[in-house]
């Protein structure tokens, strides 16, 4: 700890850490101290002058039934997300660490979709499930109305849902591997000396080491899940239809720009704010330290 | 118990051959070990006969069925791995359990055969730790109850003994040796380490760059190395080998001009020999008696509380003698040390291989390739 390099003089450290410094306040406390202003204040729509009204703008998010709708379908959004995203790259994380066939070529292929902006990633997904062309307009020339997330509340959710695991697949994707690979080779030799199959091995030994990492990625996909999935509604469902698909980041976005509520809006930031900080404290505090095996 | 058969065994990692075509019978209950340098292709012999590698060329039978296409668990071998593999997440009695538990044996039986099984090795205590709990001769104890649960046709050992201190490696070599004449399970065990080889073997496999070297009792390897490599890699220090040129029927010089006389019998193939001799089998200063006697230049003295080993210089070639308690010398002084003729070892500097030794032979003591500069006064240099 005591031989990390020191500066001889405070301004050359003070220099060389100010542009960091000036970003991070600039782009994160600044407008997070604004947030937290407007939260307890009634702002108005065109700007000029605001006014002190305590915790008024929660007590008005927590009775509002649109709110609680938006929370529940962020947590529907985010289970499935999750699950979805983190049991498809178990699975090729699993096939990969086994180097079956061709491991190699797809490692690399499947690192790719997290490089993709979600927006871009959201425009190819409204065409994939577009109702009315490719594979879905067949399939509803066959069954009508058996795909059609611009009426279909629950088709929209799905949709999102799998568009935004896309993306995440390969980000849990890089840990699973990660974490499996740092599994001692030998353990699972042992494994298979001791009378163990491949489906055995993966469940009785693989699978229980690897729960750190399992842990570790469900806070981040849960997290990342709230804040991160603004790009994927705004191209593909515009938080429609009849706001099936409005998730707490969205309903903010909307009630701020759109409805011009800064206050509410504001308000809803703060409690998102504070949701993401206790899945990271208990990331931070429980998590990591609990679960580890030596 | 099984007898193993290992029959022209190649192992090719892409186009680098590691293992070329390696013979081997293992008897029943024989307890053999397999020793070399690291990456002379012992360990990776090891797990082709466990079943962790494929075999890329040759046979490996167990009980005379051929196993190469046998998954590990058909093969009724049992391992215990250099660094134990133990699993983290499961206590003692899961970790010896475990194999019991995948062949699907009821959990109080599985109980009651743990319970037997921990107590041979002296784990009682110990069965609700997790092997982070535990310390490193404990967790070799456990590796070695959850290999003799499964009551396997055979144990293969991968250099369990490296990673435990040297008290305790001692200890647990014993401890091996006794198990192993109790249950009398064939069993082959990997190591680096001559003293554990000599220690525990039955009959030692000498294996060198992908080649088995020699196969032989401790002892006989010791005292009758087939190879150059053999020589110098057995024994502590090892091997004196000292080049020299065959110049007469039982005569050899060295670079510097001075003769060594050979003791008749050894049938030589080629002109270009290498002489050995232990450190632990030169006399010093000695009074009299038959032999070579030369003179010995000593560089520094090493203390090794038994005994003391001096190096320094024969006839201009680096030699190491193990001098007996008492025996006085300090560096810079000049000895005479006698090699006496029965101690010496012959090796041909062509084929690297030990020369043939044949009292009887009508050939003995007659080289078989043009002498040079015939001398029948054989006279050793004297000092």
């Amino acid at each position: 700890m005591e031989n990390r390099p020191h500066f001889k003089t405070l301004w050359l450290g003070v220099l060389l850490v100010l542009p960091q410094l000036l970003l991070v306040l600039t782009f994160f406390y600044w407008p997070t101290g604004a947030a937290l202003f407007w939260a307890f204040t009634l702002e108005q729509p065109w700007g000029g002058g605001s006014q002190f009204v305590g915790l008024d703008n929660f007590s008005n998010i927590f009775t509002d039934r649109f709110y609680w709708e938006s929370v529940l379908r962020s947590l529907v959004f985010g289970v499935g997300a999750s699950a979805l995203a983190m049991g498809i790259a178990l699975v090729l994380a699993l096939f990969c660490d086994r180097q079956l066939r061709g491991y190699a070529y797809y490692r690399t292929a499947l690192v790719w979709p997290f490089a993709v902006a979600a927006p871009a990633a959201a425009v190819a997904f409204r065409y994939i499930f577009a109702p009315e062309a490719g594979v879905f307009a067949a399939l509803n020339q066959l069954y009508p109305n058996l795909w059609n997330p611009a009426t279909n509340g629950d088709h929209a959710m799905i949709m999102i849902i799998i568009a935004y695991s896309w993306k995440y697949v390969a980000y849990n994707f890089i840990f699973f591997l990660a974490g499996l690979q740092a599994i001692p080779r030998s353990l699972v030799e042992a494994g298979a000396m001791d009378g163990a199959g491949v489906l055995r091995r993966m469940r009785d030994i693989q699978l229980p080491l690897l729960t750190p990492t399992f842990f570790f990625l469900l806070v981040i996909n849960l997290t990342d899940s709230f804040v991160d999935s603004f790009g994927i509604v705004d191209i593909t469902t515009e938080g429609g239809p009849s706001k099936a698909t409005t998730l707490m980041v969205y309903k903010i976005y909307f009630d701020g720009f759109k409805g011009l509520d800064y206050s509410g809006a504001a308000a809803q930031s703060i409690v998102l704010m504070v949701l993401v900080m206790t899945l990271t404290v208990v990331q931070f505090r429980y998590i990591e330290r609990r679960i580890h095996y030596k | 118990m099984a007898e193993i058969a290992i029959r022209q065994v190649r192992k090719s990692y892409g186009r680098t051959e590691v293992v070329h075509g390696v013979d081997l019978d293992i008897g029943n209950g024989e307890f053999v070990v397999i020793l070399g340098p690291s990456g002379c292709g012992k360990s990776t012999l090891l797990r082709m006969i466990a079943g962790l590698e494929d075999i890329t060329a040759g046979e490996i039978a167990i009980d005379g069925a051929r196993v190469n296409e046998r998954e590990p668990r058909e093969r009724g071998c049992a391992m215990v791995f250099q660094n134990y593999a133990l699993y983290p997440h499961m206590n003692v009695a899961d970790n010896i359990g475990y194999a019991l538990k995948v062949a699907g044996v009821a959990k109080a039986e599985r109980a009651r055969r743990v319970a037997v099984v921990a107590a041979t090795v002296g784990l009682d205590g110990f069965l609700d730790r997790r092997p982070g709990q535990l310390s490193g001769g404990q967790r070799q104890r456990v590796a070695m109850a959850r290999a003799m649960i499964r009551e396997p046709k055979v144990f293969l050992f991968d250099e369990p003994l490296s990673n435990l201190d040297a008290k305790l490696r001692v200890q647990m070599r014993i401890e091996i040796r006794r198990l192993h004449r109790r249950l009398a399970t064939t069993s082959v065990f990997v190591t680096h380490d001559q003293v554990e080889a000599m220690t525990l073997a039955d009959r030692m496999v000498v294996m060198n760059a992908g080649h088995i070297e020699q196969i032989g009792a401790p002892a006989e390897i010791y005292h009758r190395p087939a190879t150059r490599f053999v020589a110098s890699f057995i024994g502590m220090p090892p091997m004196n080998l000292l080049p020299a040129r065959a110049t007469a029927p039982g005569v050899v010089a060295l670079a510097s001009g001075a003769r060594l006389m050979l003791p008749p019998g050894w049938v030589m193939t080629g002109g270009d020999v290498e002489v050995g001799i232990r450190p632990e089998d030169v006399l010093v200063d000695a009074e009299s008696g038959d032999g070579n006697r030369l003179p010995f230049t000593v560089e520094f003295i090493e203390e090794l509380g038994a005994g003391r080993l001096a190096h320094g210089t024969l006839e201009g070639i680096d030699f190491i003698v193990q001098l007996p308690a008492g025996a006085s010398m300090t560096a810079g002084e000049t000895h005479v040390l006698t090699l006496g003729s029965n101690a010496l070892h012959l090796f041909d500097a062509g084929t690297s291989r030990r020369c043939r030794f044949d009292a009887a032979s009508p050939m003995a003591g007659v080289m078989q390739v043009p002498v040079v500069g015939l001398e029948h006064s054989v006279q050793a240099s004297s000092a």
